[in-house]
C-alpha cells in the first residue's frame, strides 16, 4: 500500500474524481434543501432548485455559506439531521462572538477519521508507530481528530491532550512517542523545554503533524532541528471536519485536499468571484458526503492558492498553499493588512542564529492614527552590553518589519520567557482598539 | 590583563535589580563593581565579580540574557588628575571609551577604572607603554 491510507482515492485520475465529486455533490444539494429550511430559503431567494445542480461545474451557481450563517442558526440551525442521528458535537475556538457549534454522525466520525489518518500516512506513519497527541481534548477538534485519525490507521494512540509540558517530555521519553501531533507553536515550545533539559537524545520522535494556526518555514526548520523530525502540515476547520482536510506528503510543498469529501475553490473575497488554479484568494469548501452539517461553499477567509501540478508523492489530489493566515487573525492597520506570521518571517530574517524569538504585537490607536508596537523577547543574537549595541538591534528589526509590512513599528526589546506562552494557540495579537470602541 | 565583565539585560520592571542580586548572593558570589545604563525601557546591569563564570551560569540558569564581556581595569592615583592623564593617552591613540565606571580599593590613594574600549590589546599597548598600571584578572576578582 506504500505510504497512501487509501491508494484509490489518493491518485485517483482527475475524470473520475470530478464524476465522484458531481455525484455526491447532487446528492448532498437534494439533502440540503430537504432538510435544511434556512439553505432551502437561501436557494428559493436566488431561484435555484436542486435540479439545476447537475455537476461540479454548476457549484458556482449555489450561494456561499459564512460564519455568520453558523452564528445567525446558533446552535444547530444548519443540521441536515434529526438529534437522534449526531453522534458528536464539537464546537470552534472562535476569537469573536459566539462559538459555533458543529455535529457529527456515526459516518462522518468515520469519514474524519479517515482523512486524518491519509494525514498521518502521508507524515510516515504506520502501525508500528506511537502517536503523541498533545491537541486539547474536548470540543476543539484538534485532540479527537489526531485520535480518531490514528485509531483509523492502526498506530497506537497516546492521548495526552495539551499542558503540562514537562510531563509531556516525560511520555515521549518513557512511552517512546515517535509522531508527534500539536499546534506549531507548542511545537516550537516543547522542542526549547527539550533542549533546555538537553533530553534531546532520549526522545525519538520521527515527525510531527502541525496545524490549528498559520505557521512560517523559518518555524518549520527551526521545529525540524530542535526536535530532530520531519515536520508536516495539517489543515482543516471544525466548519468542514476538523484536522485532515488537507494534508502534507513527503515534499513538504503544499497540502492535499481531500477531494472526495471536499471540493475547494478560491474566490476573490471581493466579488466572490471563482479565481482560476494559482491564483491567490479565498479558500472555499463544500462538503458532499458529511450527513449531519454538510456545508455548502463555506467561506473560510483563509488565503491561499491551489495547484494541480503532479506531486512525486504520487496523489492526484489538488494541492493548496500553506495559507498567509485566517483573516481573522489579519490585522488592518493605517489601512495595511498585517499577518502575524510577516512579523515572524521579519526576525527570523534578522536574528543571526536562526532561531524564532517570542513576539507579540501590540496595536493601539493613538489620537486617532494606530499604532503598532512589536515587543520581542530578548535572544543572546541580539543582546550587547552597550545600550548603543541594542539600541542598533531594535532599529534593525523595525527596519525589516518596514521592508517586509511597509509600515513603522515601536520595537521593543523584553526579557526572555516574560511574554506569555500559551500551551495551546499562542496569542500574538493584543488589539488594543478594540477595547476602545 | 583582560578582565570578564558580566553584561545582564534587564528590563525597566520593580523587582528586577533585588532578584538578580539575591540570585547571586545565593551562588555566594562576590560583586566588586557595578554600573548599570538605562534607558527608558531596558537597562544593563555591568558587574565585575570574583566568580564570572559561576554568576553568568546561576543568571543564565534563571532564564536571564547575560554575556560576558572584555573590559579592562587601571589601577590609577586617588588624587586630581589621577584618570586625566589615562584618558588623554587613550585619545591621543584614537582610541575611544565605549563606557566606563569606577571604584575605590581597600589599599590607600589608589582607585580603579573599568574600561569598555573596542580593542583591547590596543589599549593595554598604549597604556603600558606610558607606565599606567594594568590590573590582571585574578588581582580583581580575589580584591
Amino acid at each position: 500500500m506504500g505510504n497512501y491510507f487509501n491508494e484509490k482515492m489518493e491518485t485517483m485520475s482527475r475524470d473520475e474524481m470530478l464524476a465522484l465529486q458531481s455525484e455526491r455533490l447532487v446528492d448532498t444539494v437534494r439533502r440540503v434543501y430537504d432538510h435544511v429550511a434556512p439553505y432551502r430559503a437561501k436557494m428559493d431567494a436566488i431561484g435555484i432548485k436542486p435540479e439545476d445542480i447537475r455537476s461540479v461545474e454548476d457549484l458556482s451557481k449555489l450561494p456561499f455559506t459564512t460564519k455568520q450563517d453558523l452564528r445567525d442558526n446558533y446552535p444547530y440551525g444548519l443540521f441536515a439531521l434529526p438529534p437522534a442521528d449526531v453522534a458528536e458535537i464539537h464546537a470552534s475556538s472562535g476569537t469573536t462572538g459566539k462559538q459555533t457549534v458543529v455535529g457529527y454522525s456515526k459516518a462522518d466520525l468515520d469519514v474524519w477519521g479517515e482523512i486524518a489518518a491519509r494525514a498521518i500516512v502521508a507524515a510516515g506513519g504506520g502501525k508500528d508507530d506511537y502517536l503523541h497527541v498533545s491537541y486539547g481534548y474536548g470540543l476543539f477538534t484538534g485532540g479527537l481528530g489526531l485520535h480518531y485519525g490514528g485509531q483509523k490507521m492502526g498506530a497506537t494512540v497516546i492521548p495526552v491532550s495539551a499542558g503540562n509540558t514537562k510531563r509531556q517530555i516525560q511520555i515521549m521519553q518513557d512511552f517512546g512517542s515517535t509522531i508527534l501531533a500539536c499546534t506549531p507553536s507548542y511545537a516550537l515550545y516543547l522542542g526549547e523545554t527539550v533542549c533546555d533539559m538537553g533530553v534531546q537524545d532520549k526522545i525519538h520522535l520521527k515527525a510531527g503533524i502541525f496545524g490549528a494556526e498559520p505557521w512560517t518555514e523559518e518555524m518549520r526548520r527551526e521545529i525540524e532541528q530542535r526536535l530532530n523530525i520531519k515536520a508536516h502540515d495539517i489543515y482543516g476547520l471544525s466548519e468542514i471536519m476538523g484536522p485532515g482536510v488537507s494534508f502534507e506528503c513527503a515534499e513538504q510543498t503544499g497540502m492535499h485536499v481531500n477531494e472526495d469529501h471536499f471540493i475547494v475553490e478560491i474566490i476573490d473575497p471581493d466579488t466572490g468571484e471563482v479565481l482560476p488554479d494559482g491564483s491567490e484568494g479565498e479558500l472555499v469548501f463544500t462538503c458532499i458526503t458529511k450527513e449531519a452539517l454538510p456545508l455548502i461553499r463555506y467561506r473560510t477567509r483563509d488565503i491561499s492558492m491551489l495547484s494541480r501540478k503532479p506531486c512525486s508523492c504520487g496523489r492526484t489530489l489538488v494541492k493548496m498553499a500553506k495559507p498567509r493566515g485566517r483573516s481573522d487573525d489579519m490585522l488592518i492597520i493605517r489601512g495595511v493588512n498585517v499577518f502575524p506570521s510577516q512579523v515572524e518571517a521579519a526576525l527570523l530574517q534578522v536574528g543571526g542564529k536562526g532561531t524564532a524569538p517570542y513576539y507579540q504585537l501590540i496595536v493601539d490607536r493613538v489620537n486617532n492614527l494606530d499604532t503598532l508596537e512589536v515587543q520581542v523577547e530578548m535572544d543572546s543574537s541580539f543582546f550587547s552590553d552597550t545600550v548603543r549595541g541594542i539600541e542598533e538591534q531594535e532599529k534593525k528589526i523595525a527596519k525589516q518589519l518596514d521592508f517586509i509590512l511597509g509600515l513603522s513599528a515601536k520595537v521593543t526589546l523584553v526579557e526572555p520567557k516574560s511574554l506569555a506562552r500559551s500551551e495551546g494557540k499562542a496569542v500574538r495579537v493584543i488589539d488594543k482598539r478594540k477595547l476602545h470602541d | 590583563m583582560i578582565i570578564k565583565q558580566l553584561s545582564v539585560f534587564v528590563e525597566n520592571k520593580p523587582g528586577r535589580l533585588a532578584e538578580i542580586t539575591a540570585l547571586l548572593a545565593e551562588a555566594k558570589v562576590d560583586i566588586r563593581a557595578l554600573s548599570v545604563a538605562d534607558t527608558n525601557d531596558f537597562g544593563i546591569l555591568r558587574l565585575i565579580v570574583n566568580n564570572p563564570d559561576k554568576a553568568e551560569e546561576t543568571l543564565k540558569s534563571h532564564g536571564y540574557t547575560v554575556a560576558l564581556t572584555k573590559v579592562i581595569t587601571i589601577g590609577i592615583h586617588d588624587q586630581p588628575g589621577g584618570l586625566a592623564g589615562p584618558m588623554k593617552i587613550l585619545y591621543e591613540n584614537g582610541i575611544s571609551v565605549e563606557y566606563m565606571y569606577a571604584f575605590i580599593s581597600k589599599t590607600v590613594n589608589t582607585a580603579y577604572v573599568i574600561l569598555r574600549v573596542e580593542d583591547n590589546e590596543k589599549a593595554i599597548e598604549v597604556l603600558q607603554k606610558n607606565g599606567v598600571t594594568l590590573v590582571s584578572e585574578e588581582e580583581v576578582y580575589s580584591m
